[in-house]
């Protein structure tokens, strides 16, 4: 409806510009614009945390970002955190556990949970039930994403390591 | 009864074993292809432009203003679809009676609910779609309003829809005889009116549909978030009128769908009818708050119903009164009857008595439809009849654990049939209920509760027991004249390289459908499972089949894989008795070798068998048949349904100054015959219950006295969240089911028939001390302080 602006931005550690509507979300921008489809719309209103990117490092509702408003900074989503294996560890817990089922809320999960495990220490199931109360999840009840994100603390803890999740066998 | 060793489980069989999911790996990176997803070249962009009225009738509409916008294209209303679709009646044969109006994709003079689709809007971007559909302008006259289900009932009510006489969709009754001098005889008489919200679905995924005609072939290909193509290829050749071989519909990845994406809604065909307009490609995705108003909602039930017991607490009848209001429509091509069908059968299904009398209404009103979502009418079944048993066990003195040890039918009994109908081929309810008290220490949280009431802490222990209906044969649909098929079909290849591809009519939407067919197709074939591949939801090349719903993948589905690959397995073997010149008995195949089948000596490799029969047939004997590919069918025979049990617990902690329920934790045992991977199973318990404890908790479409719906988005609906949601502990019992020769039944469905009422139970329990009870259901604070009598 109104003229385009010109944004630059990084995401997943590519150098991006573009024009956008200003009216345009982040999350649009991703989907659209950059066939990044492994970040989700659910609620569109900052709900259900199946548009969970890092922004600058933070996790942070895509669909309640404008994407003039992502101009300079740096965001990372699923497909970015998944080549630079950052969540590897998460992701194998994941499909160990079967802490998904449709696979529409993970990519905001794993986003969370990302951001969780980046603080010191290991959580309770608590803390962890808690850090997920900003994403919905319809199909597993929760509990087997508590568990696998619990396991990952665990390991983390540990220093234990993981290697690229697609590399290994399914 | 645990499942008797046999052939399905010897050392290192797939079926019965924990194992991934291949697919999820994909989903776990980002690169899962939903239909949300789908960008097909020259796509345009639907919205739609929705009544703000319940019930109105449309005077005119004015959209000069709108077809001139930037980027628009098209803008449709009920008289340009009109000409192209036919209209649909969702009733069924079966159900004496029954009436609906008939629908089209769009209206053409009378709106029926408040959010109902009236104008279509294409255009290059769905932005550019909602500004044309501001500029619209649709003159309306106000009808009245029906809303609630007594005065709708009443002789010369105001109608929902004006070109059905009544608002009675659909009546139904069931009586054994007798019931008043029962009851009138009886030592105890208990007695509830209870009330069951709507709710809806919520699939993370919104419904999702791109429909692109090619006129070049006259070739529709819908890719729709669905969970059954092969349903929506039919409907979509015979509206439209396209030979159905030109009809392609695909099933991508589902993001959730939970019985509702199985329905017709007038969006979806009015998409279809769109691409043929514009000759082009037409996705449309509803956004949250249409979800809301347009996707089915379920339940919405009033139950009057009593429970005559004698003196030692031996139930002798149940009374039932269900009014269930269902919309302005019956949803096609299901019906929305089925629901409130089930809710008088399946009432009392666990117990022994005979007596039984019920009376069902289902209303129209003008609302959204409601029809079938996850545990079909189980949940209402479940909670009348376990709240009755709760009540009549306190009449009687008795422990509720000890009044369903007197009641529940004995394991030694089947087969048998309900005072309804239902006939129960083999169940096993005592011992569910004796694994539960052992899984939960019953016995020490009972002195537990009492303890800690002393100090002021009001906990509630809650039990119910439950059968689920799953493998529906033809009695479901097929006899009520649905084209909704109850058979499925498999085309099993082997490939050159000696890799399986099983084509399968099942379909996935995330609980591991994919997964449990390979597993079955490779510990039937004897191969490796990653050497099998499982492809679903393409309706051009999978065979026709009634796909995922009512609990039937692995029963239904699982049989037709593990008949293939026993008939794929007989090709593969009699092929290499021929190579090899020895005779088939004297064969096996292992992990893709076939093997001499008394020492295990490797013969030849599946993938050599391949090589010679695709590439070296010159050197086959010459009456060697390499049938390396087998398609196959498999229908339930023998009992009409496979029903399974369990029980489930619910321990709470009631808040009597705020109305607040902690759940603290929840118990499952359940019986789903052969298990085929446990960690699936486990899941599907687990994301059933909080669905249930959902229903029973927080979730509830609310509407104003006008049909407006007040709560209709996320922030304002509540959804269980990770943080109110209690561990959930899970026991297996498996009674196998004879009718196949795997054995399995559904699972999935289970969790969410009984969450519910064992949550209810427990709250009850635990508001016993305050002398206070509810019987609605969700149990929100605001109902609970009411019932405490604090406001």
């Amino acid at each position: 409806m109104s003229a385009t602006h010109p944004i630059s931005l990084s995401v997943n550690g590519e150098e991006i510009s573009r024009l956008v509507e200003p009216r345009e979300t982040l999350a649009d921008f991703l989907r659209r614009d950059l066939q990044l489809t492994g970040t989700h719309t659910g609620c569109e209103m900052g709900v259900c945390g199946a548009c969970l990117v890092l922004l600058d490092g933070r996790p942070v509702h895509a669909c309640l970002t404008f994407a003039v408003q992502a101009s300079g900074a740096v965001v990372e989503t699923v497909e970015g955190l998944t080549e630079s294996a950052e969540i590897a560890d998460l992701q194998r817990a994941f499909h160990e556990r079967n802490a998904l089922q449709c696979g529409f809320c993970t990519p905001g999960m794993l986003v969370s949970a990302h951001g969780l495990l980046t603080r010191p220490g290991v959580p309770s199931r608590e803390a962890i039930r808690d850090a997920l109360s900003g994403n919905y999840c319809r199909c597993t009840g929760y509990e087997a994403i508590v568990d696998a994100i619990e396991a990952v603390a665990r390991r983390r803890a540990a220093g234990e390591s993981a290697v690229r999740f697609l590399e290994e066998p399914a | 009864m645990n499942a008797p060793l046999g052939a399905l489980d010897r050392p290192n069989s797939y079926i019965g074993r924990s194992v991934s999911r291949p697919n999820a790996k994909r989903l776990l990176a980002g690169r899962g292809r939903y239909v949300t997803d789908l960008s097909l070249p020259r796509m345009l962009h639907a919205a739609f432009l929705r009544s703000p009225y319940a019930h109105a009738r449309i005077v005119s509409i004015d959209a000069g203003e709108a077809r001139a916008m930037p980027g628009v294209r098209l803008v449709a209303t009920g008289s340009d679809l009109v000409k192209l679709c036919k209209a649909w009646v969702g009733t069924l044969d079966h159900f004496k009676g029954m009436k609906s109006a008939p629908q089209l994709p769009l209206p053409i003079d009378e709106v029926l609910w408040s959010g109902q689709a009236i104008v279509a809007i294409v255009a290059e971007s769905r932005a550019q779609a909602e500004d044309a559909a501001e500029a619209i302008s649709v003159e309306f006259e106000e009808l009245p309003v029906v809303s609630e289900i007594d005065r709708a009932r009443e002789t010369g009510a105001d109608r929902a829809a004006s070109t059905v006489e009544d608002n009675l969709c659909f009546t139904s009754r069931l009586d054994t005889g007798g019931i008043d001098d029962i009851f009138s005889g009886a030592a105890h008489v208990v007695e509830e009116e209870f009330h069951f919200g709507r709710h809806t679905a919520v699939t993370l995924e919104p419904r999702a549909i791109v429909a692109g005609w090619d006129a070049s072939e006259g070739k529709l290909t819908v890719h729709h978030a669905t969970q059954t193509p092969y349903q929506f290829q039919d409907l979509y050749a015979r509206h439209y009128g396209i030979p159905e071989a030109n009809v392609r519909v695909v099933a991508p990845d589902i993001g959730g769908s939970f019985g509702m994406k199985l329905h017709v809604y007038h969006e979806d065909m009015a998409v279809v009818g769109l691409s043929m307009l514009c000759g082009r490609p037409v996705k449309f995705v509803a956004d949250r708050i249409e979800s809301f108003v347009s996707d089915i909602h379920a339940r919405d039930h009033r139950v009057r119903a009593r429970m005559a017991v004698d003196g030692d607490g031996t139930i002798l009848a149940m009374d039932v009164d269900d009014v269930t209001a269902i919309g302005a429509f019956s949803t096609y091509p299901r019906t929305s009857a089925v629901e409130g069908n089930q809710v008088i059968r399946l009432m009392g299904a666990p117990y022994r008595f005979r007596n039984y009398r019920a009376g069902l209404s289902v209303v129209f009103q003008n609302k959204v439809q409601t029809s079938q979502y996850r545990a079909v009418g189980h949940p209402i079944a479940c909670a009348v009849t376990e709240r009755l048993v709760d009540m009549a066990a306190a009449k009687a003195g008795l422990d509720p654990a000890t009044m369903r040890e007197r009641n529940l039918i004995a394991d030694d009994a089947y087969p048998c049939d309900s005072p309804t109908g239902y006939k129960f081929e083999a169940l096993s309810h005592q011992e569910s209920l004796a694994r539960l008290k052992t899984l939960m220490n019953y016995d020490a949280l009972r002195a537990e509760q009492a303890a800690l009431r002393h100090r002021g802490i009001h906990r509630g222990i809650g039990i119910a027991s439950f059968v689920e209906i799953s493998n529906p044969s033809p009695a479901f649909y097929g006899i009520g004249g649905a084209r909704i098929s109850a058979q499925d079909g498999a085309l099993l290849k082997v490939t050159p390289s000696g890799e399986v591809r099983c084509l399968i009519s099942v379909t996935e939407q995330g609980q591991g459908t994919e997964t449990i067919i390979g597993q079955v197709v490779a510990d039937q074939l004897g191969v490796a499972r990653e050497r099998v591949r499982v492809i679903t939801g393409d309706t051009e090349v999978t065979p026709h089949g009634g796909a995922t719903w009512a609990c039937r993948g692995a029963g239904i589905g699982g049989e037709t894989a593990l008949q293939a690959a026993r008939t794929l397995r007989g090709n593969v073997i009699s092929l290499a008795a021929a190579i090899l010149q020895a005779k088939p008995g004297e064969l096996d195949m292992r992990e893709g070798v076939v093997v001499d089948a008394q020492s295990g000596a490797e013969r030849i490799s599946l993938a050599e068998i391949a090589r010679i029969a695709y590439f070296r047939s010159d050197t086959l004997p010459p009456d060697a048949s390499a049938q390396l590919s087998v398609a196959h069918h498999y229908a339930p025979q023998g009992y009409p349904f496979a029903f399974t049990n369990g029980i489930q617990g619910c321990h709470v902690e009631l808040d009597a100054e705020t109305g607040f329920v902690k759940i603290l934790k929840h118990w499952v045992i359940e019986d789903c015959g052969r298990i085929i991977n446990p960690l699936l199973v486990d899941e599907q318990v687990r994301g059933g219950v909080v669905q249930g404890l959902g229903a029973a908790f927080f979730e509830e479409c609310q509407y104003d006295e006008n049909g407006q719906l007040t709560n209709g988005s996320l922030a304002d609906y509540l959804v269980p969240m990770a943080c109110e949601m209690p561990d959930i502990v899970i026991g297996h019992i498996e009674t196998p089911t004879a009718d196949t020769t795997l054995g399995a039944k559904g699972c999935g469905e289970a969790g969410t028939a009984a969450a519910s009422a064992a949550a209810l139970n427990a709250v009850n329990d635990a508001m016993s001390a305050f002398g206070a009870s509810i019987a609605q259901i969700p149990m929100t604070p605001p109902r609970l302080l009411k019932a405490l009598g604090t406001i």
